[in-house]
């Protein structure tokens, strides 16, 4: 039974070991002849020293449709900081005798020429139904220019600026260009549709920024210290979690004083709606601690003295940020679909403030809709904003962990 | 014989090196609750009642099966996570000893320097968000090496002590193997000069041709710096490779410590015995790798009484079944906790060949 002996000594992965005895004593210098091949190729060099960040956005750029979308983003914001840049006047401009003008598209050329102008728009009265009735006239052309100037803005609060995105050539007339047609009291669309997009976006992205606070603070008490604290707001988590969204929305907001002014109605929607949105966020950082509190880097950075406040800003918070981004992401379209939504049952931003939803109010009835279909415009666009951010969102959350593939 | 809250020091071996490190006592349990009201029904003795010392330069291997309470005795003298009772004693360079069971956060900064870990994990144990430089020079950083050309010369210094290019260090994790990460663990483990290094199975998720490397790199740097380790594994082989001395742990207590030669050649304790005489299953983390044995591994949520290795072993008698045996030096510097361990003529790794088993 002699040959017990080995089986009995080695088992399985031990022979290499043995073989290895010899070199002991040699020095550390040896090591490095057990040295695998170094990487050699730029590409192996460059994606070696590559940063996480860097990493996730070599990923996110392989996704042609979130990089679309977050041009699109990127020109909707810009919507939202300068609306006066992309107005063609004032939003709030009303002229009863210019209701419902149908869209005046831009002609481009002009005799052969590239000499942008719109269609002026006559009006005649239906002797019968009494109804406006207006008619393009292609002959009449008012030159538009393109960053010409007209009446001016600060911009970001910083200076002022009188240049727009398309404006009458000729300066000493009032503008009469309606890019998107008017509504029922002659305003016009396309510049009421640039200032409700700077409302609707940023109460979407205010409300999940407040989630995002919350949900980060509170989450992550809960799940690095624990204990009673982190059974309290699980169980409020739960009761927030558990209660109806639909009939607390519109009890919150139907309860929202009328005298109230459009921007204190503004941050109490903002505020309603983040109100339930921290909690998802918070369940989400609260699982991230509570696997991260186990990871072993974790534990070396805490057995090499590190600090709780090192430990959570250094270890912890980087490796989910890409997850906290990309949910948020996801989170925006919900908070502006629910805007709309309230809004356009009149329970949310009311006017004189403009927003999608408000917007929408005025394409309530069949006969507005057959009589003037471009009121549906800001639906294009909540359809586009919500599509963009669900595609950004789903391509961040695919490229934010670079380390699972 | 070591009763009550007695040093274990062996009476022979006691103008021997002083232990760096002596446990006594350790008890770990993790509670287990139930129902909404998180009410705790039961305890998982991970660690029940470990008495065991390292001395200093030495290599003491923790061997035992899966889920025996190695990683969590580790963890506790570390203090990574508090234990339930006991005391773990830390001999300082200046020869001061103290008590670091009952020390919070901020008293064991002090010592945290002093005792470091490598961890088994090569992946897990390396922050990926964070570069080589950043990952090897973090401890030096948090104990108040605040300048950055200092830091990268100390950790060009650790990089070469372990056998890794300079250049690496503007590199991630993720563009490093297995064994190269686990040389960045160990550089990391080294950076603050630390005297005790616990290594909790550093080379088993290693492919076995690299096993040998990082062994060998372990047992090289413990001569250039006079690094004392307190190796677990749960291959034997590879802890008879490393080891002066090895303990054997079985369902949260210490069944036998000694010296590796006397263990493997006389050992006296039935379980130990018994797990070198087992021929290991393909996957050797499996929980059990006895096959020889009767019946299962106890439970460390609901231990056997007496001898928790009684329902298992063929020498078990009556006083087994209700008494709890102490670890008692049978042997200079020989610790075996079984009321037969004088009696009972058990077969070695040596012994076995001659018996004709
Ligand atoms: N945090 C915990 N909570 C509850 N039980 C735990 C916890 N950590 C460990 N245990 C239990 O304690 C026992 C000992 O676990 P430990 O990880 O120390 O074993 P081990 O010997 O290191 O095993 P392995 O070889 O698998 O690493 C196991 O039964 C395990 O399930
Ligand atoms: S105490 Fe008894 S049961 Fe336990 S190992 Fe010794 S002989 Fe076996
Ligand atoms: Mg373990």
């Amino acid at each position: 039974m002699d040959n017990i002996e080995p089986k009995i000594l080695q088992p399985e992965g031990v022979a290499p070991l043995e073989k290895a005895e010899p070199e002991i004593e040699a020095t550390a210098a040896r090591a490095e002849t057990f040295e695998e091949p170094l990487t050699t190729t730029q590409e192996e060099e460059r994606i070696s020293i590559a940063s996480n960040w860097t990493l996730v956005w070599w990923r996110f750029r392989k996704n042609v449709l979130a990089v679309i979308s977050t041009v699109v983003l990127i020109f909707l914001a810009t919507v939202v900081l300068l609306p006066d840049f992309f107005a063609t006047m004032s939003p709030e401009k009303t002229n009863a005798r210019l209701a419902f003008i149908p869209v005046q598209s831009i002609h481009w050329l002009d005799e052969g020429q590239l000499k942008p102008w719109v269609p002026s728009v006559e009006g005649k009265r239906d002797p019968v139904t009494l109804k406006m009735l207006w008619t393009t006239d292609e002959t009449q052309k008012t030159y538009v220019k393109f960053f010409g100037s007209s009446w001016s803005y600060s911009v970001l609060g910083l200076f002022e600026s009188n240049i727009h995105l398309v404006s009458g050539a000729d300066q000493t007339q009032e503008n009469q260009i309606f890019l998107l047609g008017t509504d029922r009291l002659g305003r016009d669309q396309w510049s009421r549709l640039a200032f409700a997009t700077r409302i609707s976006m940023t109460i979407g992205m205010i409300s999940v920024i407040v989630s995002v606070v919350l949900g980060l603070l509170l989450g992550g008490i809960s799940g690095y210290f624990g204990g009673w604290i982190d059974n309290i707001i699980q169980r409020l988590i739960e009761l927030l979690q558990s209660l109806p969204t639909i009939p607390i929305w519109l009890a919150l907001t139907a309860a929202l004083p009328r005298t109230w002014s459009p921007e204190k109605v503004f941050f109490a929607i903002t505020i309603i709606l983040a109100l339930r949105g921290w909690t998802t966020l918070a369940r989400e950082v609260r699982g991230r601690f509570l696997s991260l509190r186990e990871e072993d880097f974790v534990l070396a950075a805490e057995l090499s003295g590190a600090s709780q406040a090192r430990i959570i800003l250094k270890h912890m918070i980087p490796t989910f940020t890409s997850h906290i981004i990309a949910t948020s992401t996801l989170a925006i379209p919900v908070m502006i679909v629910t805007e709309t939504s309230l809004s356009f049952l009149g329970l949310g931003m009311r006017p004189p403030a403009i927003s999608w939803g408000v917007m929408l109010q005025e394409a309530q009835n069949i006969q507005t809709l057959a009589l003037a279909p471009w009121l549906l415009t800001p639906g294009l666009i909540v359809i586009v904003a919500v599509l963009a951010f669900n595609l950004v969102g789903d391509g961040l959350r695919d490229a934010a962990d670079p380390y699972s593939h | 014989m070591s009763d009550g809250m007695q040093p274990l020091m062996p009476k022979a071996a006691a103008s021997a090196k002083p232990p760096l490190l002596e446990v006594r006592h350790l008890k770990k349990y993790f509670p287990i609750y139930k129902g909404v009201l998180r009410k705790m029904v039961n305890q998982v003795r991970a660690v029940d009642d470990v008495s065991l010392f390292v001395r200093e330069g030495e290599t003491l291997g923790l061997v035992g099966e899966s889920g025996c309470g190695k990683t969590t005795v580790s963890r506790c003298i570390l203090r990574a996570i508090d234990p339930t009772s006991g005391e773990i004693q830390f001999r300082e360079a200046d020869g001061k000893v103290t008590d670091l069971a009952p020390l919070d956060r901020s008293e064991l900064r002090r010592f945290r320097p002093q005792m470091q870990m490598i961890f088994q994990d090569p992946f897990g144990s390396l922050n990926p968000r964070m570069t080589i430089f950043e990952i090897v020079s973090e401890p030096l950083y948090v104990n108040g090496m605040r300048s950055k050309s200092e830091r990268e010369d100390h950790v060009a210094e650790l990089l070469r002590l372990v056998g890794l290019r300079t250049e690496y260090m503007a590199r991630y994790p993720h563009a490093f193997s297995g064994g190269q990460r686990q040389r960045i663990g160990i550089a990391r483990a080294l950076a603050l000069n630390p005297r005790l290094v616990v290594a909790d199975e550093p080379v088993s998720a290693l492919d076995v041709s690299v096993q040998a490397q990082v062994l060998n790199l372990m047992l090289d740097l413990q001569q250039k710096l006079n690094l004392t380790y307190l190796f677990v594994a749960h291959d034997l082989s590879v802890v008879k490779h490393i080891s002066d001395r090895v303990c054997v742990m079985y369902v949260g207590k210490l069944v036998e410590m000694a010296a590796t030669e006397e263990l493997f050649q006389s050992p006296r304790h039935p379980y130990t015995a018994a797990l070198m005489m087992a021929v290991p299953r393909p996957d050797p983390s499996s929980r059990d790798i006895i096959q020889d044995l009767p019946g299962e591994v106890a439970s460390p949520a609901n231990p056997p009484s007496g001898c928790y290795f009684h329902p298992r072993c063929q020498y078990a008698t009556e006083v087994c079944r209700t008494q709890t045996p102490e670890l008692r030096e049978i042997t200079p510097d020989h610790f075996v906790s079984c009321h037969r361990a004088e009696e009972l003529q058990l077969a070695g790794i040596k012994v076995n060949q001659e018996q004709q088993l």
